[in-house]
């Protein structure tokens, strides 16, 4: 097929440069969802207790951070290692804005989103040691934390592939309430995903879905501006606006200033009530920024110091302390003790993952199956190993002809 | 033990339907699978009977609904996922070889993954390369899941149960060529334990290993080697993941002989496994080495008499039985 001469199309913009640009100057969030609305440019104080939680979850997130930078230095993590330092607004407003029992799925960068479900920092730092009592056993990693317990259904490695999985948390969540439990329970299903999973088909698959079915799941898009070392203007297409994306599939869209655990906070709370009332989903561009590099290994050539000063010049804690500090709630001297205690804690963690035992090597093969068929050896008897924690399905029907 | 004569497709048909009804848990999505009542027929009747929230159609959308599903399995919930082809899983890769089988293991034990995938799998008739894909040599390849691959409407009904009440990710794998095939299957309740071979047809000669629809070529090629006075004894493994080396290593010690039949390709393939495990178990109590029965080393052919070279058939399986005989 031969296609008629065309003139050479002429650039809407000077041609681009990452070392200078980065992802430059991004669009204003919008002024909150339709539930809650910032009063003179700022968002209500929450209860002195809330208030305080969210300030010491981000501050414990940040503290574990920085030592998983300095175990990772000290070879005392392994692998890719991927920090949540100025993130943490995002996975501790969101959170607080949902209840226990609803569960939550995250992408690889999922330290802070295990911390803020309540996995304790001991459980979170054995894991990346490889230790035995790492929230699984030493045998996920980094970039797999799960917490039955706490609702957490893992930190997920393969990039965009748990938007599906939150989408069908959130089926089980509606499945159950329709045909088991009879319309009680009424939960929501988040799952987090970086900008740079938007370019997957696996996304786009999950939010047709979520559309299609009516299904209660929150679709949070922490929105970095970096998919590794690609800015977001370089990998996607409208990623000025990706709310568009969302509206392509009928889904309820929002921004969120994602540097403002307080607007996360009441606007995250506004979006979950919502779709918990109406079973539909909703997508939520979440603005933030990532202080550090994408993993270990990244010298951030991509994006200039400049711009890594401005953002961290608006950094949620700072925020939240000074707005706690006007609202005669927290004094220097508080924060000061809260600090200490959570560099305590964190400090903890390390030293109990260093005496932590490294799996024994039964650990190799249990965890296969539900019911162990035992190592594989190629020629053995397949042996029934017995010792693999049973995985108890939620709700189990220990009867279920007497159930129906 | 009151047993009548139904189709492979009905047979499924009820396996599924029958869990259904026994457990709330237990839903089935797919491609067509609700109001057009199954684009091969499997699942006709069971949108009027369960309903649309427990029979759901899917768009075309394999990686996000077999995602959603391994979700859903995560809860607690117990999936029946059609693929109308196998073939068409290949793009649902990620969701279905990285999370169901490693969420145990990643976890620590803390979340399964009690779900079926099932669909047809093999050359349908004439398909073509890319809708023919047998994937048990891929998949089966993967730790943490479980293969099980029906010969008969007997087996398909027993099997299919049974993976639908286990709490591990069940890959089961039908086969177009067989949904109007018609057996006997008993009205009362039954279930096929996994890991568990059948002896299809008791022998002495030489001991034939397979595994699906290749299983009754296995039998059509003993009927024709018997009249030639070469007693077969044949084996549907029923599995392939648990495989029952057990059995089959019993019959070759008692044969001698072994030639294993397998429909996906010969590189890196469930009979390639058996040839090896059987080489290590038997190795002193072999007259010759395992031969082995593939589909040809190529794409899949469109033509009618390349696509029937290509699988394996009774002549090609008699073939490698005088050979391995020394008849040859």
């Amino acid at each position: 097929m031969s296609s008629p001469a065309q003139p050479a199309p002429s650039p809407a913009s000077e041609s681009f440069d990452v070392h200078t640009q980065g992802i430059g100057a991004r669009p204003e969030v919008s002024q909150g969802a339709a539930w809650a609305t910032p009063i003179n440019g700022s968002w209500p104080m929450v209860e002195p207790s809330l208030a305080l939680q969210l300030l010491r979850q981000m501050v414990l997130i940040r503290e574990f951070e920085v030592r998983c930078m300095q175990a990772y230095q000290d070879k005392k993590i392994g692998g890719f290692c991927h920090v949540y330092i100025g993130q943490e607004a995002v996975a501790v407003g969101c959170n607080a804005a949902l209840r226990p029992e609803d569960p939550m799925v995250t992408a690889y960068r999922d330290h802070g989103h295990a911390l803020a479900r309540g996995m304790s920092a001991r459980a979170c730092m054995a894991e990346m040691f490889g230790r035995v009592d790492g929230c699984a056993k030493g045998k996920g990693g980094s970039m797999h934390m799960f917490d039955r317990a706490n609702n957490l259904f893992g930190g997920h490695g393969i990039v965009g592939a748990q938007v599906p999985l939150g989408v069908g948390l959130a089926f089980a969540c509606k499945y159950e309430d329709e045909v088991m439990a009879g319309g009680s329970l009424r939960r929501v299903a988040m799952s987090f995903l970086g900008d740079g999973a938007l370019n997957q088909g696996a996304f786009h698959e999950g939010m047709n879905l979520a559309s299609l079915l009516d299904l209660p799941a929150i679709v949070v898009c922490e929105n970095n501006g970096y998919s590794m070392g690609t800015a977001i203007s370089r990998g996607t297409s409208m990623g000025h606006q990706i709310t568009a994306k969302a509206l392509a599939y009928g889904i309820d869209a929002y921004e969120v200033d994602g540097m403002d655990v307080l607007g996360v906070y009441h606007q995250m709370h506004g979006i979950v009530e919502h779709c918990r009332a109406t079973s539909r989903p909703a997508f939520v561009d979440m603005r933030t920024y990532r202080y550090k590099g994408h993993s270990m290994s990244d010298p951030r050539k991509y994006r200039t110091r400049e711009e890594e000063a401005q953002y961290e010049a608006g950094d949620p804690i700072g925020r939240l302390k000074s707005r706690l500090e006007g609202a005669g709630i927290l004094t220097e001297a508080d924060f000061k003790a809260m600090l200490k205690e959570l560099r305590a804690e964190v400090r903890d963690s390390v030293d109990f993952a260093d005496a932590s035992p490294v799996p024994s090597m039964s650990e190799l093969h249990t965890d296969v199956f539900v019911e162990s068929w035992g190592p594989y050896t190629g020629s053995s008897d397949p042996r029934m190993l017995g010792g693999a924690p049973r995985a108890v399905n939620f709700r189990a029907i220990e009867n279920p002809e007497t159930q129906l | 033990m009151t047993v009548r004569e139904i189709e492979y497709r009905d047979a499924l048909n009820e396996a599924m339907s029958e869990e259904m009804r026994r457990d709330k848990r237990v839903f089935l999505l797919g491609e067509e699978v609700a109001q057009y009542d199954g684009a091969y027929k499997v699942s006709r009747g069971m949108l009027a009977e369960f309903g649309e929230r427990r029979i759901i159609d899917t768009p075309i959308s394999e990686s996000g609904f077999a995602g959603m599903a391994i979700g859903a399995a995560m809860m607690g919930l117990r999936p029946v996922v059609e693929f109308m082809s196998w073939s068409f899983s290949l793009v649902a890769a990620d969701p279905i070889l990285n999370n169901a089988p490693k969420m145990l293991y990643m976890s620590g034990g803390q979340y399964g993954c009690p779900i079926v995938f099932r669909g047809n799998d093999g050359a349908g008739g004439q398909l073509g390369s890319t809708h023919s894909w047998c994937v048990e040599g891929l998949y089966s390849n993967v730790p943490g899941l479980k293969m099980a691959i029906p010969s008969n409407p007997y087996e398909a009904k027993g099997l299919l149960k049974t993976a639908i009440r286990d709490d591990d990710p069940v890959f089961f794998l039908e086969s177009e060529r067989m949904l109007g095939t018609k057996g006997e299957v008993p009205e009362e309740e039954y279930l096929i334990p996994f890991g568990q071979a059948r002896v299809a047809r008791p022998g002495k000669d030489i001991t034939l290993v397979s595994f699906g629809r290749p299983v009754n070529f296995c039998l059509e090629a003993a009927e024709a080697l018997a009249r030639e006075g070469v007693d077969c004894e044949v084996l549907d493994m029923r599995t392939i993941r648990p495989l029952d080396i057990e059995s089959i290593v019993r019959s070759v010690k008692k044969t001698n002989r072994c030639v294993v039949v397998d429909q996906s390709w010969s590189f890196g393939s469930p009979g390639s496994e058996v040839a090896a495990q059987v080489h290590a178990r038997c190795f002193d109590d072999l007259d010759n080495f395992v031969h082995r029965v593939h589909t040809a080393d190529v794409p899949t052919p469109y033509a009618t008499n390349l696509e029937a070279e290509y699988l394996p058939n009774a002549r090609r399986i008699t073939e490698a039985v005088r050979a391995c005989l020394y008849l040859a």
